[in-house]
């Protein structure tokens, strides 16, 4: 990427995160946002230090990690449709927090590990019900797998919340509300440790997914281990997808949307590719929580609900483009 | 050696009968095999095997005297450049990106391309004619065009042998003879060359040896005139042939309609 186009992406960021500190159900003017990040000062110090730090760091990370899931798993099953949610990963990784949450089994670490159980029981079911179809890895077939087990782990969600007690189907129903809205620093760290791996092997593993997004037997040809790098997707998307819905909820569609709009800004070479994804896809979601904070305030509508609305209508363009 | 299957029988699944059968083959440096035989008699699955995509039930395959599953995949691909019959490019790269994949086989993780993988990616676009198509996406490519980007890659790869898949399927007469004269040139390079294919006459013409497969099982190995030989050629088809010899010496093989003699062509 050239020089002016990285200033251009850091200037972004920047916009993005002054933006978020600034709005909310109490707008703050920058200068009072500056006073109380750099010097814990004014009225606005304790809000901005506190609340909105941490929520726009965490769904900084969160879009980017989310983002990143989607390109990853698009290369590999070769299909810019591909992504968390409408794999069956997010309701996988629901469920597995709703059980951890309404047994009151979940602290901070637990619901994630919890998601991330789930998140991999989906991946499997999705694995085995586009084979019984004996067209393993048909995107279409593994999309409407997803969808399936996507809808059989919102079915059982609903069961563990009637069949369990009254407090826990409150923190459950909360959880599933989804959001940045409970964002702390503690979170921010939470996330950070379970998410830096997963992505640090994707980046690390961006050459592989250039190959494989070419076919598995290409990819095979040019030097790929195609079995293992299958496994990483898996296993990284899994794990991100967890943090990511342990910490904030069901969030769709930003893997879709991100790395399709930067595909019409760089080569779809994943070196270059994944770290723009993560950087626009943590603008996207940090935006995204801007309007579900401030559309109807002091009410805030789940972020899940912003990015469903650009992700839908996005959604119905690539169809119609992927099927033409 | 480069590439070598000894009497190697590969089945797709425990209840089905196998689909090569005692398949043995050689292929050497500076030599052009061809493979030819019906549909379905085995030629992809050969091709398979050698490269290590299929496991082998009975007998061994060699790449450069090593067996082909002892080799890590990143060596092998640095060995053997494949070009598989299909391949449809989902996310659209330029030529000379598609050209650079060939290089990643001896990258590593998060090095960057250098002065001798540019210089290879360069030399594969001259070798295959394409260089004036380097910034093109492989999405707006002609058929043709496509194959040869595909080529390149697998040349960009600087291997000791390169395998082919029905090349020249869906190519018209012109692209076809380009594509085999760039073999044939490729092979007296050095390289060690494997080719499927339907098309009989081309492969009498430029193939060193041929082996001809018919339900799993080699019927006939040897040079154009041992293997292209009236008697079997129909029998193997399923439909009558005439063999009739070019000036150059090479047979080629003329389908006959219903109704005509093999002695009246």
């Amino acid at each position: 990427m050239s020089a002016a186009r990285l200033a251009l992406l850091l200037v972004a960021v920047t916009a993005c995160a002054l933006l978020g500190l600034s709005a909310g159900a109490v707008s703050l003017p920058l200068g009072e946002v500056w006073q109380g990040l750099w010097h814990g000062q004014g009225s606005g110090a304790a809000i901005v230090r506190d609340l909105r730090a941490p929520r726009v760091m965490l769904a900084f990370l969160v879009g980017g990690s989310l983002g990143v899931c989607g390109a990853a798993l698009q290369a590999m099953i070769r299909n810019p449709l591909a992504e968390p949610y409408l794999l069956g990963l997010s309701s996988g990784a629901g469920l597995g927090a709703v059980i951890a949450i309404a047994s009151r089994a979940g602290g901070p670490w637990t619901v994630p590990l919890a998601a991330f159980l789930g998140a991999l029981a989906a991946v499997a079911l999705v694995y085995r019900l586009s084979v019984v179809s004996g067209r393993r890895l048909d995107p279409h077939v593994l999309l409407l797998s997803g969808v399936v087990v996507g809808a059989f782990a919102g079915a059982l969600m609903s069961a563990v919340m009637v069949l369990s007690d009254a407090p826990g189907v409150r923190n459950a129903f909360l959880w599933l509300l989804g959001g940045f809205g409970t964002a702390s620093w503690r979170a921010l760290a939470v996330f950070a440790v379970y998410a830096s791996i997963p992505l640090a092997m994707l980046l690390f593993h961006a050459r592989s997914l250039d190959l494989i997004a070419l076919g598995d037997e290409p990819a095979h040809h040019l030097g790929a281990e195609v079995d293992r790098i299958r496994r990483v997707v898996y296993l990284c998307t899994a794990l991100l997808t967890a943090a990511s819905v342990a910490t904030c909820g069901i969030v769709g569609f930003v893997g879709l949307v991100v790395p399709h709009a930067v595909r019409t800004m760089v080569r779809p070479l994943h070196r270059s590719l994944l770290p723009l994804v993560f950087a626009v896809g943590g603008c996207f979601l940090v935006l995204a929580d801007v309007v579900s904070r401030t559309a109807v305030r002091p009410l805030e509508i789940p972020v899940g609900v912003i990015t469903a609305l650009i992700g839908v209508p996005l959604f119905a363009l690539l169809l119609r483009r992927t099927l033409a | 050696m480069i590439l070598e299957a000894r009497s190697i029988s590969v089945r797709y699944r425990r209840d089905q009968p196998p689909v090569l059968e005692s398949v043995s083959c050689q292929v050497k440096e500076s030599e052009l095999v061809a493979v030819v035989g019906p549909n379905g008699s085995g030629k992809t699955t050969l091709l398979r095997a050698l490269v290590g995509l299929v496991p082998v039930e009975r007998g061994a395959v060699l790449v450069g005297g090593r067996p082909v599953r002892d080799w890590p995949r990143r060596s092998l691909a640095q060995t053997v450049g494949v070009v598989s019959q299909q391949e449809e490019a989902v996310f659209p790269l330029k030529v000379a990106e598609s050209v650079m994949l060939g290089r990643y086989a001896r990258l590593g993780p998060l090095s960057a391309p250098g002065s001798a993988d540019r210089a290879a990616v360069r030399m594969a676009l001259e070798r295959c004619d394409i260089l004036a198509l380097a910034d093109r996406s492989v999405d707006s490519l002609s058929g043709g065009e496509w194959k040869r980007v595909r080529i390149a890659r697998a040349l960009a790869q600087q291997p000791r042998a390169l395998v082919l898949d029905e090349p020249t399927d869906s190519l018209d007469v012109r692209h076809e003879m380009e594509l085999f004269e760039l073999v044939h040139q490729l092979v007296n390079g050095g390289l060690a060359g494997l080719v499927i294919t339907h098309h009989l006459n081309l492969a009498a013409r430029f193939a060193h040896r041929i082996i001809l497969l018919d339900r799993g099982e080699v019927v006939a190995v040897g040079t154009p005139t041992e293997v292209l030989d009236q008697g079997t050629l129909s029998r193997v088809f399923q439909w009558p042939v005439a063999v009739t010899t070019w000036y150059d010496g090479s047979p080629q093989v003329v389908p006959l309609r219903a109704g005509e003699e093999p002695g009246s062509v």
